[in-house]
């Protein structure tokens, strides 16, 4: 387990996480690349179902990087993927998961330093936590 | 429309763990409008069986079906090609749902969802119980409020003694009823109707005599 590099998929809304990355980069802030991000055009558009089918596939962390709240471009798109965030949470805890492997954050679009600090830090969490036990259980079998 | 939610997981899971293959069925009508077991749903549903059995290093063949109407013969007819292929169905609409599926296949077919009650939508995600089906609708004496449905009592003449501040004293998020209904006949000029008593309702087409039937002779 000392090597585990985990899969971290982040489902990034454009107008805010998306550009802080971009923002990362531009200023030389590095971030682990086990995050592997998806754009979206808000996080409103995340589905509980996206989340669990990224479980599901391997992902050994997911997190959905929204604006901060009271700020989303379309509203209230990141209060629906914070309810749809701990929707799947609960559907994890019922499934004796950890909760802790799906996440919601929220950013501006000027938190580079925000957005490389928070993916370092939940890398770090799932590195704790270990592989996805469905990973774990292929390649046991492997 | 009729109310569902969905069953704890370990539930479901409990039913169908001797099972290898699967048949999740949604429907497109009432539960898909309340968020219980639509497509949507029926997705959730079968991913999150499909982590609980990886997790035990166990595999699952889940098929995923979706059918405009459950509780009727015609729109269960259409599972006749894959229900060959599976050991069990879990379906995800009300108990009409899956007792027209259970009455049709000679398959386990296994309840997802627990049906609540007959109801309208409050605001998004909020659902009340609006209709108990008494089968002698009363709404156009009440000023289109239900008293057999809305008051916890199904009181007929009036609230009793547990109204406190309008609200009923099973809980202070229920309104009373027979408040509701005072108040709109006075809004639309008509509290005089609340004077006229009650008589003391038949409770058989309300399920009091057995199971009901409707026969419309022009259609069977």
């Amino acid at each position: 387990m000392e090597n585990f590099e985990p899969e971290i998929v982040a489902f990034c809304c454009h107008y805010c996480a998306y550009t802080a990355a971009d923002m990362a980069g531009s200023k030389r802030i590095s971030y682990p690349s086990n995050v592997k991000i998806i754009r979206v055009p808000c996080t409103g558009k995340v589905d509980a179902l996206h989340l669990m089918k990224a479980l599901e596939k391997g992902a050994d962390g997911v997190y959905v990087a929204g604006c901060l709240e009271g700020d989303c471009h379309f509203k209230n798109g990141n209060i629906r993927a914070k309810a749809r965030v701990e929707r799947v949470q609960k559907f994890l805890e019922e499934l004796g998961w950890e909760t802790e492997r799906v996440t919601m954050l929220n950013m501006s679009a000027g938190m580079g330093e925000v957005f490389a600090k928070t993916a370092k830090e939940f890398t770090e969490k799932i590195k704790t936590l270990g592989p996805n036990p469905v990973k774990l259980r292929k390649t046991k079998a492997v | 429309m009729i109310t569902a939610e969905q069953k704890p997981l370990q539930e479901i899971i409990g039913y169908i763990a001797p099972y290898g293959k699967i048949l999740v069925v949604g429907c497109n009508e009432c539960v898909t409008v309340c968020a219980a077991g639509g497509r949507k749903e029926v997705g959730l549903l079968a991913s999150a069986i499909h982590l609980d059995r990886l997790k035990q290093g166990k595999t699952i063949d889940i098929k995923e079906i979706t059918l405009e109407r459950q509780c009727d013969p015609e729109y269960v007819e259409e599972l006749v090609s894959s229900v060959g292929e599976v050991d069990a169905i879990v379906s995800m609409a009300c108990g009409c749902g899956v007792q027209t599926i259970a009455s049709r296949y000679k398959v386990p077919v296994f309840p997802a969802v627990n049906t609540k009650f007959m109801g309208a939508s409050k605001s998004q995600g909020i659902w009340e119980e609006r209709c108990q089906g008494c089968g002698d609708c009363m709404l156009g004496i009440t000023g289109g409020i239900c008293p057999v449905a809305r008051c916890s009592k199904s009181l007929l003449n009036g609230p009793c003694g547990g109204t406190s501040d309008g609200q009923c004293e099973i809980s202070p998020d229920t309104p009373c009823a027979w408040r509701l209904i005072w108040e709109r006949l006075v809004e639309l000029g008509i509290e005089d109707r609340y004077e006229e008593l009650n008589m003391a309702k038949d409770w058989r087409p309300a399920g009091g005599a057995g199971p009901r039937r409707i026969i419309r002779e022009d259609l069977a």
